[in-house]
């Protein structure tokens, strides 16, 4: 019964993970694109770890709760990392702005050249 | 085949194809953040699809792999992203 809803816990998870990867691959500016991973890692390793500590708790019939490990990392990791990668996309668009004129100023809506 | 072993399986997929789909964003580009964003979603998957694996093997070996490649994905994705800061790739 547990193992049940262990799998479909995991399998919650990485329908999210999913959908985080295929909004990364379909939004069109950076800055709408990162917004999907965002989701699919949190809610994707969330629900991914609650099935294993559910999952190893019926099978080894004690509480297995090492799985906190990954989700402490995981939740101090994504928004330090995206607020260090955002940060510095901003500052190439700014610099780049600033070497190639005016234009660029609207291009945050649209594909640059990298 | 058991209920448990398919909706793992099907788990595994969906993760398999987000790794495929992210690999298509680092491929693709088009500037440099989109790529370190896509190698970001893609061990965050590859993580994911670790830790699949040993539910559905049923040790708990699988986890330490996977903390192992959470942390260094951190790091590296840290180290790229401040690669870009310093701004000496603009152009």
């Amino acid at each position: 019964m547990s193992a049940t809803v262990a799998a479909f816990l995991v399998l919650a998870g990485a329908l999210f993970a999913f959908l985080g990867s295929l909004g990364l691959l379909r939004l069109r500016t950076f800055y709408e694109r990162v917004h999907p991973p965002t989701m699919g890692t949190t809610l994707g390793t969330a629900l991914v770890l609650a099935g294993s500590i559910v999952y190893f708790t019926a099978l080894q019939s004690r509480p297995v709760i090492h799985e906190i490990v990954i989700a402490i990392l995981m939740t101090i990791n994504t928004p330090v990392t995206y607020m260090l990668l955002v940060g510095a996309a901003l500052h190439r668009d700014r610099a780049a702005s600033a070497t190639q004129g005016q234009r660029n100023l609207q291009s945050f809506d649209k594909r640059q050249p990298r | 085949m058991t209920l448990f072993t398919s909706v793992i399986l099907a788990a595994q997929m969906l993760l398999g194809l987000a790794m495929l789909l992210a690999l298509a964003r680092l491929l693709a580009g088009p500037r440099a953040q989109d790529r370190v964003l896509a190698l970001d979603t893609l061990y965050v998957n590859a993580m994911l699809l670790v830790l699949t694996l040993g539910i559905r093997e049923g040790t708990t070996l699988y986890f330490d792999a996977a903390l192992v490649i959470g942390m260094l994905g951190f790091v590296s994705t840290a180290a790229l992203a401040k690669f870009l800061l310093r701004g000496e790739v603009i152009e």
